[in-house]
């Protein structure tokens, strides 16, 4: 699930300069899951809009604005309240905020910061635990990522700085390199502890990235 | 050949110190503190120590050796990616700086632009397999190099007290696979634990220069232990400093007794001054004085 939270009230009200209508857009996937952008949040940034005396003019809630076309196909029916607005405001990821922009002529305003690929905790707790690096080395590292775990993303093992199994940048922080190795040896497993890991290629991370499975 | 490199494979016992260079152009400072070291065989420098932005320690470096003193160019992953790496050291090798110490970094949220994007393009091990590449007349795409290839004498850091030690070993072994021809060790405080890592390090053949870090009083080791990564100044010894009527004396003392033990067990020490060169005779003093 892609993690996002939404921007400080202060720096959306700076984008609302000159903006004196708005249509909403929700997310009914991961922005429903973080609770940044479901039908809840999509309220409450209504009120508060109306608190300040804009005029919300409609709002949807998609269920995946990260899909281009459905998320086309939600403004459509929504025709008349988006032309209505001055802007629109998402409250989605920032994938979803790019389907919106290239599917309308409105002006956009994003209202979340997208943070990472998370795994779930529980409600309303997101960790980190894969970066999406495109070289995955997981199968000899006991399934666990020192690319993400680590905050210098090592390959080789831990630096300098773990002590007692815990990281250098935060001693409530587990050193990744900690983990795999205590993941290893209980399967009587060496792995990556034996083979140098190369440098990453970069390339496997290009920006922009796409795939075409046909 | 450098000079440490002579010493190590001759087997004399080498003391090395390090400076930082300065966070502005001006060196005299810098000079002043290096001419007040004696007995040093080579001398780090530290390359944004503590992830706090510097002059570039090739620089400084190269001013070195033109003063006819020996360096140990520590250069780090954090700040550049694969290729600054390896012009920064074609750079050095132009200067006729040797000697390396390659290094991780530590991490920039330690230091004073925390803002900025940590590289670690490549890790300590890649860069000494990078540095051996260089050597042999090649760069790390396997694009020849034109000319004489650069002479270099590669070196790593090591954490003799790091736990749990197999896992660090495992670093370790990495290390020397991939070409250290030298270890530094971050500053060590409990001999038993250096005896041991010597157990297991001496086999594989690489000499370790172990660090000593000038202790001044009770409240330094307190600041250490919080702040910085790898360094446990153990109890007794800040007991030592806290009941001391000079504690800057016990600091040296406590250095001296540090450096007489590693003479038995590595092959030189890296001393960390911290603004007190003038003390490296003391601390270097042979004839160990019972407190």
């Amino acid at each position: 699930m892609i993690i996002s939270k939404q921007k400080p009230r202060e720096e959306l009200f700076e984008q609302l300069d000159g903006v004196n209508s708005l249509f909403l857009i929700g997310c009914s996937a991961c922005a429903t899951e973080c609770k940044s952008g479901g039908e809840e949040e999509v309220f409450e940034m209504e009120e508060w809009l109306t608190s300040l005396g804009k005029a919300v003019t409609g709002s949807i809630v998609i269920d995946s604005p990260c899909n281009i076309n459905r998320t086309a196909r939600d403004l459509r029916s929504q025709r008349q309240q988006v032309e209505e607005a001055d802007a629109i405001m998402v409250l989605a990821c920032g994938a979803g905020v790019h389907s919106v922009a290239i599917k309308s002529n409105k002006r956009v305003i994003g209202a979340l910061d997208s943070l990472f690929l998370g795994n779930t905790r529980r409600i309303g707790k997101f960790e980190e635990k894969c970066s999406l690096c495109g070289t995955c080395i997981l199968n000899e590292t006991g399934g666990i990522c020192p690319a993400t775990l680590c905050p210098k993303g090592l390959l080789n093992g831990p630096c300098g700085g773990m002590e007692e199994g815990k990281c250098e940048t935060d001693r409530d922080l587990d050193c990744a390199w900690h983990l795999i190795y205590e993941a290893l040896k209980q399967q009587g497993r060496k792995n990556v502890f034996t083979r140098i890991v190369p440098p990453k290629d970069w390339r496997k991370k290009k920006h922009p990235d796409s795939l075409d499975t046909d | 050949m450098s000079r440490l490199s002579d010493r190590l494979s001759s087997g004399q016992f080498v003391v090395t110190a390090e400076i930082a260079p300065p966070k502005g152009i001006g060196v005299e400072e810098i000079f002043d503190t290096v001419s007040r070291m004696e007995g040093i065989t080579a001398i780090n420098v530290t390359d944004n120590q503590g992830a706090n932005m510097r002059m570039s320690p090739v620089a400084m470096a190269a001013l070195l050796v033109r003063e006819g003193y020996e360096p140990v160019l520590q250069i780090t992953c954090r700040d550049r990616n694969r290729m600054a790496l390896q012009s920064e050291l074609l750079g050095a090798a132009q200067f006729g700086i040797e000697n390396l110490l390659l290094l991780s970094g530590d991490h920039p949220c330690f230091g004073d632009h925390p803002e900025t994007r940590p590289v670690f393009d490549l890790d300590s091990i890649h860069l000494l397999q990078v540095v051996a590449k260089l050597t042999e007349g090649h760069d790390m795409a396997g694009k020849p190099l034109s000319g004489e290839p650069p002479r270099f004498f590669p070196g790593a850091a090591a954490v003799p007290e790091a736990d749990p030690f197999e896992l660090m070993f495992q670093k370790y072994q990495k290390k020397v696979s991939s070409g250290t021809r030298f270890f530094q060790t971050q500053a060590v405080f409990n001999l038993k634990k250096l005896e041991n890592f010597m157990t297991a390090a001496r086999p594989l053949g690489v000499p370790v220069i172990a660090g000593v870090l000038l202790l001044k009083s009770a409240g330094m080791c307190h600041f250490l232990n919080r702040n910085i990564p790898g360094v446990t100044v153990p109890e007794h010894l800040i007991e030592r400093l806290e009941k001391a009527s000079r504690p800057r004396e016990e600091g040296v003392a406590i250095a001296r007794e540090t450096v007489n033990a590693i003479r038995g067990l590595c092959s030189g020490v890296h001393l960390m001054t911290l603004g007190q060169e003038k003390r490296i005779p003391d601390i270097l003093e042979n004839n160990h004085i019972e407190w």
